[in-house]
């Protein structure tokens, strides 16, 4: 099984409900950080880094003695990462999500692929847990294909939980896609529903059963019970407005040891979980 | 010749955009037949990367041979040298103005960019 949790605002507790629900499995899992920008489950499930591996995309190096000018590279690019406008190509790396296709279109075979380092993936092993952390590089602007490379270590037979980043755009499709189930996790504020409307609207798009888990119920209003309400959306869990909740992350600790009567909120979420992705555990 | 100004308007009226690679919209005017033409940018303007690469594309393609807008990074700057676009920077308030002042050669052209990359 493969469980992602999202949601469209960010600082509404992804992470706090990944971690959480990884330990409260209780049994082998495997827990991906796709949040490579800001990467932090790795702050509650202290463990020294086990492997480390840099990660590298191809990216295109033009041969200008080769080189026409014809312009097609240019012409395929979606990203605008190789410009040619009658003259030589100018290439743009930090632009380029490594797809190769600039090199397939050239016509003379001027182009090469040479790697270009955009971050790395570090190992951890936390009890159960096996967390894989991707971490961009400072000044690197592609997250994608970084979280790709992430998500292409998920073991096979072992269950998962991917930690996505905010938002609803290519990095957090890129982490999520694929998953049997996709928990979002939202506030009850008007910010918390606005974006909560967004994600829900995008992983309708994907096609994925998906549910919300509410934290720091209590707190606001009730616009977001409402919409799940009418939008036909299961409230899987509601983690309260608890103040010793936000001491303990604070600290860097689980919720489900610092304060072991939530032990059983998570437990109960993580079974309900494996039931709704329809896949047996293990 | 043609001459591109960055601006948020449709007429020689509209104000001069100080931004390029954000810009609204680029107006092409072309001086021997005094024509305007006028490029959509709207993709850029919401673009989260690349906005000054992909707009100076879009330059280079309009055929014009001088940019006249408020600001060009280091990128959009590479692109529009290499396609031999000359920018001018220019603080008008109005595309008219700023095609004035081109044309009275009172503003001085860019050698590189002057400011730097924004993501």
């Amino acid at each position: 099984m493969i469980l992602a949790i999202a949601s469209g605002k960010g600082g509404t507790g992804k992470t706090t409900v990944a971690v959480n629900l990884a330990r409260a499995f209780a049994q082998k899992l495997q827990l991906l950080d796709c949040d490579v920008e800001e990467p932090n489950s790795h702050l509650f499930l202290p463990a020294e880094i086990s492997g480390e591996e840099a990660v590298s995309i191809l990216v295109p190096e033009v041969d200008e003695s080769l080189c026409d000018g014809c312009g097609e590279c240019g012409h395929f690019c979606a990203y605008h990462a190789i410009i040619s406008t009658g003259a030589k190509p100018l290439v743009f790396a930090e632009m380029c999500h490594g797809c190769g296709g600039c090199m397939l279109v050239c016509p003379k075979k001027a182009i090469r692929e040479i790697p270009r380092r955009i971050g790395i993936i570090e190992k951890r092993k936390s009890g159960e847990i096996v967390l894989l952390t991707g971490r961009l590089d400072v000044g690197q602007a592609m997250a994608p294909p970084l979280i790709r490379e992430v998500r292409r270590r998920l073991l096979p037979g072992m269950p998962a939980i991917l930690d996505a980043p905010p938002g609803t755009s290519c990095p957090v499709i890129v982490s999520i896609r694929g998953a049997d189930f996709i928990l979002l996790v939202t506030e009850p504020t008007p910010f918390g529903l606005h974006d909560l409307k967004i994600a829900v609207d995008m992983v309708r798009e994907l096609g994925i059963p998906f549910g919300v888990l509410v934290n720091r119920a209590g707190s606001g209003d009730d616009r977001v019970h409402g919409f799940c309400r009418e939008a036909h959306v299961p409230i899987m869990a509601e983690v309260p407005d608890d103040r010793r909740i936000a001491e303990a992350y604070s600290r860097g600790q689980l919720i489900v040891e610092a304060l072991p009567e939530y032990f059983e909120l998570f437990a109960g979420l993580a079974e309900k979980l494996l039931k709704n992705s329809g896949v047996d555990r293990g | 010749m043609k001459i591109v100004f960055s601006t948020s308007g449709n007429d020689l009226n509209a104000p001069l955009d100080s931004r390029f690679g954000r810009a609204a919209k680029f107006l092409i005017y072309d001086l021997d037949e005094k024509k305007i033409e006028i490029i959509d940018n709207q993709q850029n303007l919401n673009a989260a990367q690349g906005a000054g690469i992909q707009s100076a594309e879009t330059i280079a393609r309009s055929g014009a041979k001088v940019l006249v807008s408020g600001h060009c990074g280091p990128n959009a700057f590479r692109v529009l040298a290499a396609a031999g676009i000359k920018v001018y920077s220019c603080d008008a308030a109005t595309v008219a103005d700023a095609l004035e002042q081109f044309k009275a050669g009172k503003l001085k052209e860019a050698v590189g960019a002057d400011v730097q990359g924004h993501w």
